[in-house]
């Protein structure tokens, strides 16, 4: 037993790995979703032991290869990322048993095994990320888990995914180049690969060389920036969630910008905010008016736009815009909120996209005028937007409420009363945009699409309950999601120079 | 020491550097995909550029253990870029399969020509 | 009788009109079986409510649920005079409401009846959760959960005046809600360490009479649902809506909500004496006044009966604020006894109302000459409702105005009572007129207005002439026994 709880670590990663390999020799597509779902399910498990050990013990370091570090990689768990581990294993484990019907019903049957193979590949690459202590070693993951959202992306029925993917493909080599340059110039001056070696050297190297330091935060800082769609680098965004089969767009949105801005946590507060004083750096200078531009930019886009999916494509850009406003603050209350929103729109926007990809299945269409009076031919599947829907508005009772309360508490700690009141300001405009859609599905006469469509299959209807339910459920018992995420900011700012 | 020098005792930057933004500027600047994508690689092999040269020591051995020799070249950037070099490859492959794709479905391979056949729809 | 513990009072009266919303769409296909689910519903909420009064004036502050969302932010109830007194008449009416929307909705053949029996009950549990709320979160929740459940009672009708009413509706009472309810909050909590209501408040010497002031506006405006002008025009808005949903929630259960947590905010988180002694309350009683006056002008100039009494009801629920705003004791005890009066008063002049449009489909004043004639029953409510709307004897609505002139006068506030006076002249102005029409002119012949208005037609079906009656009945009824609300309102200001 102690065997295998010495090597979780490596499993959390490796088992998702092997498994995509094995994927694509299936080439049957039930198969392949078959073993894709089971060796998703292995990894929550995985994540939850990783989380209780660190909850109650301390810090897991494991040596890949036995290699010490930091010559070796070293995959390091604490607090902040077992926690966006058993996010993201655990909300791909919800989500698998929806994915048969649905994509049996956008991808032909000889591509299904493919698909399921990259999907695996970009879980693994998305946990890697996460686990890894290596700055290099999460740029190869972040490689791995993009190239397998490109072809995803692309294998989705319009023709413009083919586009979209392209773009994608262009911007997000961009950013991952960035910020390969970003670690290039942090291995330069400090000689380290490792995110806590390069912490503990980044004082003294920046003493002596300030500018590499300071550029090499600024590549750090676009690359990721990019792959988490912070305004004005989300162009990539909206038309990616669009045109990719809804399944991706569903565990896209709630699993891989969450990692990014991981990501970014990990390299503003444990690389540079141990070394250096965080209010020296430009960090909070640049995310503030970037975070609020987001909050009202892309939610006003949202309002404009017909298409659903597309429509909660820009409320994702919106909804970072929270979650990188609450790093900006930095303070207890602001950090805890940037956490907990990383959970808790990682649930909502898990639950819209499916409840999105359960209308493509049975009307075909996700355009908003198509759609009218959907919410009486599939009662349970809108109902279930609609309350994802007041989650995301931030109605108290719900988990988004949460996110906001602590951002604005932040706010307010921080003395940035005008900010406090722009947050509850931009939720409004939710309630613009989600409004727009109860209006149509339910006021308006049954249109042709919707006729004869009903509720989907149980396989696909229970992970949106069940996603739409916890976005609900983590208004009122907040001790995994609120509890963990202010023990998280506790250890981050402790950290702090 | 003057610019002058530091910019020539830094030349392997200067060329990374150039690398960089011409690989920029054609991912920018250029409509075609294929190119665009040829601009992509040009970005990404500066990056190269910027790890390995200042891995190599002037004088320095490769990195083998013999008695004779004490100064060796840092081994570790040239695993990183091979690591890197693979990514780069399979990116440009995937890219590249994307835009035969694209073609075979629209018919073209130029940016703006395709925006305006989605537009027309 | 059996006797229950008060604690599991409070559960059931929380619990009871859930589980009614959730039996009623199974029976969505039997509306006997339907009707008689909601009838039940409403008969056990209004028994356990009132079962729950005894304890209540016996001093007892039965407490239920206390759950921690964050460290700070509980989920609790606790009953105290007040949300007794604001629970005992949304329940009770609720009953009422419900025997006459069953003659409503069955005489206008409305569509999609389940969902709007559905939606009536959750309004009616988040009302009693707000009355129960024990600290300003809860409150909050249960005022978010208010607005939404009753938007599609708003929009129940789907055409594009409806759809455009619910529009406003929710922008504005989630609008104000969130922008600067939600602020005002999180404000309390930052300077209080509590959202606890607390009786004296639990505001004092934490914050300089200028914030008390700015939070006090916050307050005032954030809580949309007391229609403080200039944010009142969702309430003309929603009168699109069924009558019953008018009749209940914009004239009971929502609007009441709204003035219910300002009272609230001002006696148990700011607390009386510390609002009066910074002097940061002045400016609210020229905003009520000015809701007061303004609102009755525009009154006057509607010739939609519904829009008449929306403005009469904005115009009545800042007399409740103004008598918050007035600051003492005994005019805090007019604003709870105003509460229940204008409650049971605006009921019945809905139900008449909705009466009409059922019977005769009228909806405008200019077309009620005679009226009075052929449906005495109904309108001789509504002359009764009229009488207490402007505050004469023997009707309920004297009462909330006799303690406010005394709380006004008792204090020197001249102001607050000649706004009182005037507007009391202003209530007379515009509703005598519409009694007058209906009983003393007479109704035009037939060809003058077309055949379609004037067709033949008595009074409205039984259901709802048995519930105006019994609201027309209770507002006489409240004006000579008014022990019960008189002794909540006392206990609240711990008289």
């Amino acid at each position: 037993m102690n065997a295998v709880t010495a090597q979780l670590p490596a499993l959390q990663v490796v088992i998702p790995l092997l498994g995509a390999i094995i994927a694509a020799f299936l080439r049957r597509g039930t198969l392949a979703w078959a073993w894709a779902a089971l060796i998703t399910a292995l990894t929550p498990v995985i994540a939850f032991a990783q989380l209780h050990q660190v909850w109650t013990n301390d810090t897991i370091s494991y040596r890949m290869g036995g290699w010490p570090p930091p010559i070796g990689i070293e995959y390091r768990v604490d607090l902040l990322n077992a926690f966006v581990l058993l996010l993201v294993s655990l909300v791909s484990t919800i989500m698998m048993p929806y994915a048969r019907r649905s994509v049996a019903h956008e991808i032909d049957g000889d591509k299904q095994a493919w698909f399921y193979c990259m999907y695996l590949l970009g879980l693994a690459g998305l946990l890697g990320i996460t686990i890894t202590g290596d700055a290099f070693n999460a740029f190869v993951f972040l490689e791995i888990s993009s190239l397998s959202t490109y072809v995803m992306i692309a294998m989705g029925r319009d023709r413009r995914a083919l586009v979209a993917s392209y773009q994608y493909l262009i911007i997000g080599t961009i950013g991952a180049t960035l910020y390969v340059i970003g670690v290039g110039l942090l291995y330069l001056v400090t000689g380290s690969l490792n995110f806590a070696d390069i912490g503990t050297r980044l004082a003294e190297a920046s003493a002596a060389y300030p500018r590499p330091v300071l550029a090499g935060l600024a590549f750090l800082f676009v690359g990721i920036s990019l792959k988490l769609a912070l305004f004005p680098l989300h162009v990539w965004l909206p038309n990616a969630y669009a045109y990719a089969p809804s399944f991706a767009t569903a565990f896209l949105a709630a699993t891989a910008t969450k990692v990014a801005i991981y990501l970014l946590l990990r390299i503003v507060f444990s690389v540079y905010g141990v070394a250096i004083d965080l209010n020296t750096l430009p960090v909070s200078t640049v995310l503030y008016p970037l975070s609020i531009a987001a909050m009202f930019i892309a939610s006003i886009l949202a309002v404009y736009e017909t298409n659903l999916k597309r429509m909660l494509a820009y409320s994702s850009v919106a909804q970072i815009g929270y979650i990188t406003l609450g790093i900006a603050l930095m303070n207890q209350a602001g950090l805890t909120g940037s956490v907990v929103h990383l959970f808790n729109h990682a649930l909502i926007k898990g639950a819209l996209f499916l409840a999105l990809g359960a209308i493509v299945y049975r009307a075909g269409t996700i355009k908003l005028d198509d759609l009218g009076g959907i919410g009486r031919t599939m009662p349970l599947t809108f109902a279930a937007f609609v309350f994802a829907g007041m989650s995301l508005m931030g109605v108290p009772g719900t988990a988004g409420f949460i996110s906001k309360y602590y951002l604005i508490v932040g706010a307010l700690d921080a003395g940035l009363w005008p900010i406090a009141f722009l947050i509850v300001a931009s939720s409004l405009i939710a309630l613009v945009y989600i409004g727009r859609a109860v209006e149509v599905a339910y006021f308006r006469p049954i249109a042709s699409a919707p006729a004869n469509a009903k509720d989907p299959p149980l396989m696909m209807l229970v992970p949106i309950l069940v996603l739409t339910f916890a976005s609900i459920y983590f208004g009122i018992d907040t001790e995994l999601s609120a509890g963990v995420a202010s023990r998280v900011a506790e250890t981050l700012l402790g950290g702090l120079k | 020491m003057g610019g002058f020098e530091n910019f020539f005792a830094h030349y392997n930057y200067v060329a990374t550097i150039v690398l960089m933004v011409a690989g920029l500027y054609i991912v920018i600047a250029r409509g075609n995909m294929i190119k665009k994508l040829i601009g992509l690689m040009l970005f990404q092999t500066s990056v190269y550029l910027l790890y390995i040269a200042p891995g190599k020591i002037i004088g320095g051995t490769p990195p083998i253990l013999d008695a004779n020799f004490t100064i060796y070249s840092n081994p570790l950037p040239h695993v990183l870029i091979l690591t890197a070099i693979v990514v780069g490859v399979a990116t440009i492959a995937l890219g590249l399969a994307i835009v035969s794709r694209i073609h075979e479905a629209y018919g073209t391979i130029e940016e703006d020509e395709i925006i305006a056949r989605d537009d027309q729809e | 009788m059996l006797a229950f513990a008060p604690e599991s009072l409070v559960i059931a009266a929380l619990t009871i009109p859930l589980i009614g919303a959730l039996l009623i769409p199974l029976f969505h296909s039997a509306p006997n079986a339907r009707e008689s689910v909601t009838l039940a519903t409403a008969g056990a909420l209004t028994f356990t409510v009132w079962s729950l009064l005894p304890h209540v004036l016996a001093g007892a502050r039965p407490a239920a649920i206390d759950i921690a969302v964050v460290p700070g932010l509980n989920i609790a109830f606790s009953v105290e005079p007040l949300g007794m007194l604001f629970a005992l008449i949304a329940a009770t009416l609720w009953l009422v409401t419900s025997v006459y929307a069953i003659g409503y909705m069955r005489g206008n053949d409305e569509p999609r009846q389940t969902s709007f029996y559905v939606c009536f009950a959750v309004a009616l549990w988040a009302t009693m959760g707000i009355a129960f709320a024990k600290n300003l979160f809860t409150l909050f929740i249960f005022y978010e959960i208010l607005t939404l459940s009753t938007y599609p009672l708003v929009a129940h009708k789907a055409n594009g005046e409806a759809i455009r009413a619910g529009r406003i509706y929710l922008l504005i009472l989630i609008g104000t809600s969130m922008v600067l309810l939600l602020p005002a909050i999180a404000w309390t909590w930052v300077l209080a360490g509590t959202l606890d209501f607390t009786s004296g408040g639990i505001l004092n010497g934490k914050t300089t009479p200028f914030a008390l002031c700015a939070l006090l506006a916050l307050f005032a405006f954030g809580i949309g649902k007391a229609a403080l002008m200039p944010l009142h025009f969702w309430l003309p808005a929603a009168m699109v809506a069924p009558t019953p949903v008018s009749a209940l929630l914009h004239a009971v259960a929502v609007v009441k909500a709204g003035v219910f947590t300002i009272l609230k905010v001002v006696v148990y988180i700011f607390g009386i004496e510390t609002l009066a002694y910074a002097g940061s309350g002045t400016w609210l009683v020229y905003a009520a006044g000015f809701t007061v006056i303004a609102a009755s002008l525009v009154a006057l100039r509607q010739d939609n009966l519904k829009a008449r009494l929306a403005y009469s009801t904005v115009s009545q629920l800042s007399y409740v604020i103004l008598a918050a705003a007035i600051l003492t004791p005994i005019s805090a005890v007019g604003a709870a006894m105003h509460i229940a009066a204008h409650a049971v008063s605006k009921i019945t002049l809905f139900f008449a109302a909705g009466a009409i449009y059922t019977a005769a489909h009228k909806t405008e004043i200019s077309e009620l000459a005679g009226i009075g004639r052929r449906m005495p029953c109904t309108m001789g409510a509504f002359a009764i409702g009229a009488i207490s709307m402007i505050g004469l004897p023997p009707t309920a609505g004297f009462l909330g105005k006799w303690f406010m002139l005394s709380g006004a006068m008792q204090t020197g506030q001249w102001l607050p009572v000649a706004i009182i006076v005037v507007s009391t002249l202003l209530n007379a102005a515009y509703f005598l007129p519409i009694v007058y029409t209906a009983f003393f002119e007479r109704e035009p012949a037939a060809h003058a207005v077309g055949a379609e208005a004037a067709h033949e037609h008595g009074e409205a079906p039984l259901p709802i002439v048995i519930a105006l009656i019994f609201t027309a009945a209770a507002t006489i009824g409240l004006f000579l026994f008014p022990e019960v609300p008189h002794a909540l309102a006392k206990l609240m200001v711990g008289g």
